[in-house]
């Protein structure tokens, strides 16, 4: 339980960080809150050459909001988002997924960026981030590119990141006026990963669905963002009465799409069983919110 | 590149310059460099808090840091958690008289996590109590006792003894 040996680097800017990271030829892992990398390393499922811990690069930590969109750092931890008032008023599932993020310890040192960048498809961030028809801001020596949420993640553990490259910081992309949010999860413990989850968006206009976005969490390799469902509630008529029937349906046909692997906290049957209870949940939550916000 | 560098770093308010391999565990430095032992390490992957201290003001897993990026920071273990007449602080004291204690092997962990809690919440609800304590394991006194004694030392720091 000892971390391998390896070359620590603590470069003090940007520049000299995407240096040695394009110097280390794919080798190179970046170190940010090393909630992930760490227990990777001592459990030695990680064996990098060069670690570049980012802790001391400044201007990675800023949360900043425009008329489109709020930007999160590299080094934006946990903690910053449950502190931010901004994203407390006005970015909710960003909030609510977060409180469902570890423990306090944790929280302290554990990046978005980290979580996006580590994609593991039981953490709540990458899925948040695709429901929210995120972005993912990317740097390297040669220069920037950023890549949709959707695209980024390439499978378990697999983002879109080239050798040399790394994450600068993430966007999510503000919802229309109307729309309600709500996230759900099933875990054994306050603040383990998920067995399952869903996040939900839902904008309601005059009794009508005007737009849906549905992701599951804890299922695939990845965030499973429910496209077919999204489309199927678009345009429906969302009245209080109405809801729970169409909800129900829309949970079952989700969870006919689902195959969630067997592991130790569960079977794949009761992964799907639950998936549908929260996307259930998620949805009954996110109409309820519609009307909040009105 | 070189695989050992020198860190200087204050603990319980004494600095400290020690050379490190690159790889060693903040945890690891604290024990076998200093000798710290009251900073224990439970699984070394972060899942039991046994090993938190508390880093430049905010709680951390030992285990989870490399004492390299430690460097230059200020960082708070059992050890330091004694007043200058050597009295213990009062969440100490709490655990004490309140039975939190068995083995003690957990206590360290929830004493800097229960001291981070009540800064920054000094009348936490019991939900809020558990919610914060929910990542550090107890394997023998029970969380009952643990979850009293924060609520008698927040309910002493109001001044409601
Ligand atoms: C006990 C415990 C419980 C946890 N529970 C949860 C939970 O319930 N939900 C959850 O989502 N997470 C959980 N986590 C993980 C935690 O959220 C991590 O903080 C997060 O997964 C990774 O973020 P990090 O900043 O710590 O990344 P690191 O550990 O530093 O890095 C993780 C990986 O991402 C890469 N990386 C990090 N930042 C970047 C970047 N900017 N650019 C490119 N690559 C990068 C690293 O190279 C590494 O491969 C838990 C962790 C522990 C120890
Ligand atoms: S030893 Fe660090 S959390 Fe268990
Ligand atoms: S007192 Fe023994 S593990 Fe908590």
């Amino acid at each position: 339980m000892k971390a391998p040996w390896f070359d620590y680097q603590a470069p003090t800017s940007l520049a000299d960080a995407l240096a040695v990271l394009g110097q280390a030829e794919g080798d190179g892992r970046v170190l940010a809150g090393g909630q992930s990398l760490m227990p990777m390393l001592n459990m030695r499922i990680a064996d990098p050459a060069v670690l570049v811990d980012i802790n001391r690069i400044p201007g990675l930590d800023g949360i900043e909001e425009t008329d489109a969109s709020l930007s999160v750092g590299a080094l934006v931890r946990h903690a910053d988002i449950l502190n931010s008032d901004a994203v407390r008023a006005r970015w909710p599932l960003l909030h609510e997924a977060t409180t469902y993020v570890a423990h306090p310890a944790i929280r302290n040192r554990g990046t978005v960026c980290g979580s996006v960048s580590h994609n593991d498809p039981a953490a709540e961030h990458p899925s948040i981030l695709a429901t929210y028809d995120g972005t993912v801001v990317i740097a390297s020596a040669e220069g920037r590119r950023e890549v949709p949420a959707g695209e980024f993640s390439q499978g378990m553990l697999t983002t879109a990141l080239e050798p040399g490259e790394m994450v600068v910081g993430v966007r999510y992309a503000r919802p229309p006026e109307g729309t309600g949010s709500a996230f759900v999860e099933f875990a054994r413990r306050l603040g383990d990963f998920a067995i399952a989850g869903a996040a939900a968006l839902l904008t309601v206009r005059d009794g009508v669905c005007e737009r849906a976005r549905l992701t599951i969490v804890g299922m695939g390799e990845g965030p499973l963002r429910a496209t077919a469902a999204e489309d199927a509630l678009t345009g429906t008529k969302l009245e209080p009465g109405a809801a729970p029937g169409l909800f129900a349906d829309v949970a079952h046909e989700v969870k006919a799409t689902l195959d969630p692997a067997e592991d130790v906290h569960a079977s794949s049957g009761f992964r799907r069983h639950l998936a549908g209870v929260m996307v259930q949940r998620a949805l009954t939550a996110a109409l309820m919110r519609t009307r909040e916000t009105r | 590149m070189a695989r050992e560098q020198s860190i200087t770093l204050t603990v319980n308010g004494r600095e400290y310059t020690r050379t490190v391999t690159v790889r060693t565990s903040l945890a690891d430095f604290l024990r076998d460099h200093l000798h710290l032992t009251g900073t224990h390490t439970g699984c070394e992957h972060g899942v039991c808090g046994a090993c938190t201290v508390s880093l430049n003001g905010r709680s951390a897993r030992s285990c989870l840091t490399l004492a390299v990026q430690a460097d230059g920071g200020d960082v708070v273990t059992i050890e330091g958690l004694r007043d200058d007449e050597g009295e213990w602080s009062p969440v100490q004291k709490a655990f004490f008289e309140n039975f939190a204690v068995q083995c003690g092997f957990c206590t360290p962990g929830f004493l800097i996590t229960a001291i981070e809690l009540l800064r920054g919440n000094p009348d936490p609800s019991e939900e809020e109590i558990r919610e914060y304590l929910s990542g550090n394991i107890c394997r023998c006194s029970g969380y009952q006792a643990i979850i009293k004694a924060v609520q008698a030392a927040a309910a002493a720091a109001r001044g409601q003894e």
